[in-house]
């Protein structure tokens, strides 16, 4: 019973992150690129790590798994946003089908700072204006 | 079990291989990041398909250890990315 269990909780696992590599290679620019690995990349470990933790069955191993589980879904998140913070700082061309960018327009790329659209000119701190490029 | 077991880390093989034609391919310094990040999780799927076929809990420790090591290299490439400035790849 528990070794029926292991066995589909590898193939699923196996079948998720094979399906995050072919998300990797296949889609079209870097965001939608990190939505594969994160989240299918994550979803297939967790469930090799289930899988791991039934089939050794002992406190030790069940806690170390789960710990593994634990680390990957607190730091997967985290990392992504911080790559994806820095590839949209260094200008990486979106996709060419994306509908919507609504930080471009309110974004210094020179300054990293953001505007409202609300400033008056002469304050002190506004800054300059982006060529329309 | 066996059978499975192999089955499913020539699966993971393949999805190394395909990660590794992004991290080649991959037009930018964050498409590459972004495969070396996945290149390790798969890596700690597969540690851990190696410690059930091996029935060796110890495996279990270098797939932490490989975890923590993957965040940590991908928090280091951003900063240095970031610090770079605009650049066009």
């Amino acid at each position: 019973m528990i070794e029926w269990l292991v066995i589909g909780l590898i193939l699923a696992g196996t079948t998720f992150m094979l399906v995050a590599a072919i998300g990797v290679v296949r889609l079209p620019d870097l965001l939608t690129r990190m939505h594969a690995t994160t989240k299918a990349a994550t979803l297939g470990v967790s469930l090799i790590m289930l899988a791991v933790a039934l089939h050794f069955g002992e406190v030790a191993v069940v806690a170390r798994a789960l710990g593994v589980v634990l680390f990957l879904m607190m730091t997967a998140p985290v990392a992504a946003h911080v790559i994806g913070r820095a590839g949209y700082f260094v200008g990486t061309r979106l996709w060419s089908g994306t509908v919507k960018d609504e930080l471009r327009p309110h974004y210094h790329p020179l300054t990293h700072r953001l505007d409202s659209g609300l400033e008056r000119s002469d304050e002190p701190s506004a800054p300059v204006p982006r060529d329309p490029s | 079990m066996p059978i499975i077991i192999l089955f499913c880390l020539t699966l993971l093989t393949l999805a190394l291989g395909l990660v590794f034609l992004r991290l080649f391919r991959g037009p930018g310094l964050p498409d590459r990041v972004v495969a070396l990040e996945l290149f390790a999780t798969i890596t700690v799927g597969i540690i851990g398909l190696l410690a059930i076929a091996t029935d060796i809990a110890l495996l279990l420790d270098a797939a932490i250890v490989m975890a923590l090591m993957s965040f940590m290299a991908t928090i280091g490439f951003a900063r240095f990315v970031e610090r770079g400035g605009p650049r066009d790849d």
